[in-house]
């Protein structure tokens, strides 16, 4: 078995072999490989004994469920109305600059993939953008660039 | 100017050390589950979620199903934009809402809770599941054979309709169901469920902690007790207030605007904006503008026309395209104030475009695409000029 086969095994020994337990176990890829590729939503319906096009319709419902390959870090900048109002966009233009590419897009080296989300929950401290599972409020451009040159060195 | 201060109340996060929420459930556990029943219903507690669906009554429903396997689960997906006070509650008084869980899980014959948080919130995840832990334990501590999981979204605002959520917890898209069959009926699992929100668990473990009599004293009639409130945009004082229920919008925005307030976004992109000239007679409760939370307002440097806008790229986003009227619906609403906007369409178009959301309200099969309606025909009507010109 290749590894993405033996962790999707791993998971479903861990969350069982029923429906319910899809998403735990493509959340759990998802963690670990930052997307769902063709390999791994195969190994699911195997595992789940379902059809792969059903664990596909499944994921593709879901924004944070990718079935595109993604960077090592994904960043989410909210783009809804409260964090419109307090600059968004150049909190946008910032990472955009920094990490020579377009929302939607992922960096050459494969570290990061730009995407922009609908709120987020900290309207009261926006801008405010995810790291992965980690959230950063009251962000000013030199801010999020800072931030993102940390997870830069992390990544090294 | 003397100001009015509005009412603050300190329920949600008050924490009393002689009544700790395990504490009142051992209390409320001495209680029949008809009498905790009665006195939901005696409290007027209603949903905090939007909908608003009295909670004793959702209780008594679910318990009355004979069912061997029932659910409860708490909806702590917060989707709704402008809303946060869902995870503040999640991050500073779980216990709170387990508490609540383990009542309802009492009365309605539940062995297994889940809270459904959305992905946004992972990062809650590992304190949520340490301080479950601990829950769990003392409920097997007192033998009381029920216990509460953790499920995780993915990203979709729908998911917080109750029947998506089952879908989505079913593994499935989270398409929303026909309704009937309600939750209470047919939820997870196709079996009897109670749903409820975050702030509405804490509510009914604080009911059991102090009484009806007392939460009941606050509020209104309509609108019994207090609720959490999301405030932002605008604002001087931006973030978590708990608030007596049935205030008038122009204390709110007295204390809360910048002084140049031009409108007030009641209930988030969902819900319905107020402007300036109704601030006087716009009532903040079940009996004028209901809100699941969140309050956000706008001065008169912000343009309506941006605010529509991004609604409407909300709700075209976020529809899960199950049915026509809210997929084509949401996404012709977009096209259609872009048009009048570059003038390639008059402004009575602007009439069609309402009578569309109508037809939306009426033939759309959930929630979202119901009440796109409400930010619609409000900003419309009332900020005309500024989708125009
Ligand atoms: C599109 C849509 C999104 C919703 N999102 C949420 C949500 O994030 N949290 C929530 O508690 N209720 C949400 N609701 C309402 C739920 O369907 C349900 O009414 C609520 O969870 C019931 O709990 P309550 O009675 O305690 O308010 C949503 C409804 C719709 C139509
Ligand atoms: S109204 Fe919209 S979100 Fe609701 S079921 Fe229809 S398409 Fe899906
Ligand atoms: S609008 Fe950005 S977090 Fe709510």
């Amino acid at each position: 078995m290749t590894n993405t086969e033996n962790f999707v095994h791993e998971l479903a020994e861990k969350h069982g072999r029923t429906r319910n337990a899809l998403m735990p176990i493509l959340q759990g890829v998802v963690a670990r490989e930052k997307y769902l590729s063709e390999e791994a939503m195969i190994a699911v319906a195997r595992e789940l004994d379902i059809s792969a096009a059903d664990v596909y319709g499944t994921a593709t419902f879901y924004t944070f469920l990718d079935t595109v390959p993604r960077g090592r870090n994904v960043v989410r900048v909210c783009k809804t109305i409260s964090c419109h109002m307090h600059n968004k966009d150049e909190i946008i233009r910032a990472l955009e600059e920094q990490l020579k590419c377009k929302v939607g897009e992922t960096t050459s080296d494969k570290k990061f993939t730009l995407l922009t989300a609908n709120c987020l929950g900290w309207c009261h401290k926006g801008p405010v953008m995810l790291v992965n599972d980690d959230v950063y409020p009251e962000l000013t451009p030199q801010k999020a660039i800072e931030i993102i040159q940390e997870y830069n060195r992390k990544s090294n | 100017m003397e100001q009015k201060q509005l009412k603050r109340v300190d329920l949600i996060f008050e924490w009393d050390e002689k009544n700790t929420p395990i504490q009142v459930l051992d209390k409320t556990l001495q209680k029949t589950p008809d009498a905790i029943i009665l006195e939901m219903i005696d409290s007027g507690l209603k949903g905090r979620g939007g909908a608003g669906f009295p909670t004793g009554l959702k209780w008594k429903f679910t318990r009355n199903e004979d069912s061997e396997v029932k659910y409860v689960i708490c909806n702590a997906d917060e989707g709704e934009p402008g809303t946060f006070k869902d995870r503040e509650i999640l991050d500073r008084v779980p216990e709170k809402i387990f508490t609540g869980m383990a009542i309802c899980a009492y009365v309605i014959g539940a062995k297994e809770g889940y809270i459904y948080l959305r992905a946004e919130y992972n990062f809650l995840l590992k304190s949520l599941q340490q301080k479950l832990d601990k829950f769990n334990q003392q409920l097997k501590e007192r033998q009381i054979d029920f216990s509460i999981y953790l499920r995780s979204g993915s990203g979709a605002y729908v998911c917080g309709e109750e029947s998506a959520l089952f879908e989505s917890m079913e593994g499935k898209r989270g398409e929303p169901r026909n309704k009937p069959p309600y939750p209470t009926v047919a939820g997870y699992n196709s079996k009897p469920t109670v749903i409820n929100n975050v702030e509405t668990l804490v509510y009914t473990c604080e009911i059991c902690r102090m009484g009806a009599e007392k939460f009941k004293a606050l509020g209104t009639s309509d609108s019994r007790g207090s609720k959490v409130f999301s405030v932002s945009g605008d604002t001087t004082k931006p973030g978590i207030y708990e608030l007596e229920l049935g205030m008038p919008l122009k204390d709110f925005i007295d204390e809360f605007g910048d002084d140049d307030a031009k409108a007030v976004q009641v209930g988030g992109a969902s819900g319905h904006c107020v402007p300036r000239k109704k601030f006087n007679d716009t009532i903040i409760g079940f009996e004028g503008i209901p809100t699941g939370g969140s309050m956000m307002i706008f001065n008169s440097s912000r343009s309506m026309y941006n605010v529509l806008h991004d609604y409407l790229e909300f709700f075209t986003e976020e529809s899960c395209g199950q049915c026509t009227p809210c997929r084509v619906g949401c996404q012709q609403l977009l096209k259609g104030i872009e048009a009048v906007k570059k003038g390639e369409r008059p402004p009575t178009y602007l009439e069609d475009l309402k009578k569309l959301t109508l037809t939306m309200k009426i033939a759309a099969k959930c929630g979202l695409g119901q009440s796109v309606a409400n930010p619609f025909i409000s900003i419309v009507d009332n900020f005309k000029e500024e989708i125009i010109y």
